[in-house]
């Protein structure tokens, strides 16, 4: 890496350490994954004696503590549209590019600050909402050495971390962070699960990033489970759409005007 | 230096900048003038690469702004006070921009100071007036101690002593032997900071000239004249072929710098002058001038739609189909070159 990068990995870190945004948005992921995490493990478990044996054999406490993350992963999407729309927003793109000109090192610094930043805080609540969410449970939790769980955990911080990452190159490309929130926001919560979930749309709606990536938060697979890929195949499949949202931003980037 | 060389840009049907071609010259302040519209702020976003030219090229020292290694230490440059995040506090914003181009941040606090901002350098930009954010501005332009200085409408927003300031610092770069290139839509400003002076309209190229040749060419110049012999002054300058016209309260005006002449044909004449005065309109006036012509050229004009905002130059078909009264202008001043 030359000297000229890590200069601009540097003054990236200044800017994202020096808004508020970045505290809130991330506080809000850990808090919600964490607090809804354990409010769900608790009714779950609580709920245990009362399924029946088919249900029990895909009991999986652990995708159950990371329920809460269908709702914290939105606050990692308003982090990754932020970090990036907010150069838009208030106009401090063109003092960026007059300051770093060479495009491609402006948005990857930028980017790669920004999912560092990311990536710890999405472990450290995986990580969290796993004892918490286990500790909840009583005697249905998982453990760390059970097979398949550590894969999971970790999963999970790369997941939210992929999720951050994916609308920071949507929002690199619609530039605006109000289209990029208005976008992201009801798909990742609503329309995605409805697609990966209803039969009809099932066959492609699991394609979709979130769908794909979320199979590696699963221990125990659900009944009749016909995925036609793994937890690493569907982690591959999210990163497949990050690189190309990414990629995506960085061609309109170069060709815009700024 | 800063070379441009049919430097075009379109924004669909707008041409915004047409085939400029002119030089920035270091050592003076360089003027960049227009009206509303014309394509000042649109340049100078090329020349930053922030723009992509349509056409044509422009280089600094032979470069494009993107070969530049750590081009705040080259080049500085206020293009709008508002090109900052809010929430971000002076200090910081400054220390960003530093970082990128490895500037040592003992410079931030330095240039905090010059523009006089060290007692809000904590303060978030967004609780920032017009003026201090033009202030922050400047010293993210100054931050590198760049050898070339570009500020877009620096006074904008500023009060007396900030105009005064600014005026002052530019002329004190420049006489540093640095390229100062500003653009205004003030003449009036810019008569009392510019030595050079590069004019342009709906895109054009107008003028490109010294303050001083610019004001020769452009402003009328002529000779005030009093006399208590008014009627006999006229007689013997009308014979002489110098048209005197009545200007009222007993005042003679005689068109062209012929201050001389007047004299010695009064003095031949024995006739009593209390006032031989010859005058030249101000740079103001020079620009008034312009402005006359292009509210003239869309008054009659009848191949497009009256132009509603003022100077701006309206609709693009207009721009494209090459009229315009920056066109006029230059027409007649061929003719006038020509002629005398
Ligand atoms: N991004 C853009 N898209 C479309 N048109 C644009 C864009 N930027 C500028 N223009 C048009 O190009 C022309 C030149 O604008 P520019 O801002 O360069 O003028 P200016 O000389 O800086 O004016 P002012 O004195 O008002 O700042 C204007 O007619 C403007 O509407
Ligand atoms: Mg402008």
């Amino acid at each position: 890496m030359s000297s000229g990068r890590v200069l601009v990995l540097k003054s990236e870190w200044t800017k994202i350490r020096s808004v508020a945004s970045t505290v809130w948005t991330l506080g809000l992921a850990v808090v919600v994954t964490v607090g809804l995490g354990l409010l769900i493990s608790i009714l779950v478990s609580n709920d245990f004696d009362s399924m029946n044996a088919r249900e029990r054999l895909a009991f999986d406490p652990t995708a159950i503590s990371f329920a809460g993350m269908g709702l914290g992963q939105l606050a990692m999407i308003v982090f990754g549209v932020l970090v990036v729309s907010n150069e838009y927003s208030t106009g401090m793109i063109r003092t960026s590019l007059a300051a770093v000109p060479q495009r491609a090192a402006f948005l990857f610094s930028k980017i790669a600050v920004a999912t560092a930043l990311a990536l710890v805080v999405a472990m450290v609540t995986s990580f969290i909402t796993f004892f918490v969410g286990q500790a909840a449970m009583g005697e249905h939790r998982a453990s760390l050495g059970d097979p398949g769980v550590l894969r999971a955990v970790i999963g999970g911080g790369l997941y939210m971390t992929l999720i951050a990452l994916f609308s920071m190159g949507v929002a690199a490309m619609l530039r605006s962070p109000m289209l990029s929130l208005g976008i992201l926001m009801p798909f990742f919560f609503l329309v995605s699960s409805i697609l990966g979930n209803v039969s009809a749309t099932k066959k492609i709606g699991q394609f979709l990033p979130d769908q794909a990536g979320q199979k590696i938060m699963q221990v125990v697979s659900p009944l009749d489970d016909d995925t036609p890929y793994g937890p690493w195949g569907g982690l591959a499949i999210m990163g497949a759409w990050v690189v190309v949202a990414v990629l995506g931003g960085y061609v309109l980037l170069k060709r815009r005007d700024a | 230096m800063i070379e441009l060389e049919g430097l075009t840009k379109r924004y669909g049907e707008k041409v915004a900048v047409n085939h400029l071609t002119f030089t920035v010259r270091p050592g003076v302040v360089t003027g960049f003038l227009g009206p509303n519209g014309a394509g000042k702020s649109t340049t100078m976003r090329m020349l930053l690469g922030l723009d992509h030219p349509t056409a044509g090229d422009v280089r600094i020292d032979g470069r494009h702004y993107e070969q530049i290694r750590h081009p705040l230490k080259y080049i500085g440059a206020l293009l709008d006070a508002k090109a900052m995040h809010g929430g971000r506090s002076a200090f910081n914003h400054l220390l960003c921009l530093a970082q990128s181009n490895g500037i040592p941040k003992s410079r931030v606090a330095e240039v905090l100071d010059t523009v006089g901002l060290t007692a809000v350098a904590r303060k978030k930009a967004k609780g920032f007036s017009l003026g201090m954010g033009q202030r922050l501005g400047i010293a993210g332009a100054l931050l590198g101690d760049p050898q070339i200085l570009m500020f877009d409408e620096p006074v904008n927003g500023l009060d007396p002593e900030g105009i005064h300031w600014i005026r002052n610092l530019m002329k004190g770069l420049a006489a540093q032997g640095r390229t100062v290139f500003v653009s205004s839509h003030l003449m009036s400003e810019m008569a009392l900071t510019a030595d050079h002076l590069v004019v342009i309209g709906q895109g054009r190229l107008l003028a490109d000239t010294s303050m001083a040749d610019f004001i020769r060419e452009n402003s009328r110049s002529y000779v005030r004249l009093r006399s208590p012999q008014q009627e006999r002054l006229r007689d013997v300058l009308g014979q002489a072929g110098v048209p005197a016209v009545e200007a009222g309260s007993g005042i003679l005006e005689v068109d062209g710098a012929r201050s001389e002449l007047i004299g010695e044909l009064a003095a031949e004449h024995h006739l009593v002058l209390h006032e031989l005065s010859p005058q030249q309109a101000s740079l103001e006036e020079a620009f008034m001038q312009l402005t006359a012509e292009s509210v003239e050229y869309h008054a009659h004009s009848d191949t497009g739609p009256p132009d509603t905002n003022g100077w701006a130059g309206g609709t693009g078909t207009e721009a494209v189909s090459g009229g315009g009264w920056g066109e006029q202008w230059a027409r007649e001043q061929r003719k006038r070159k020509a002629g005398g």
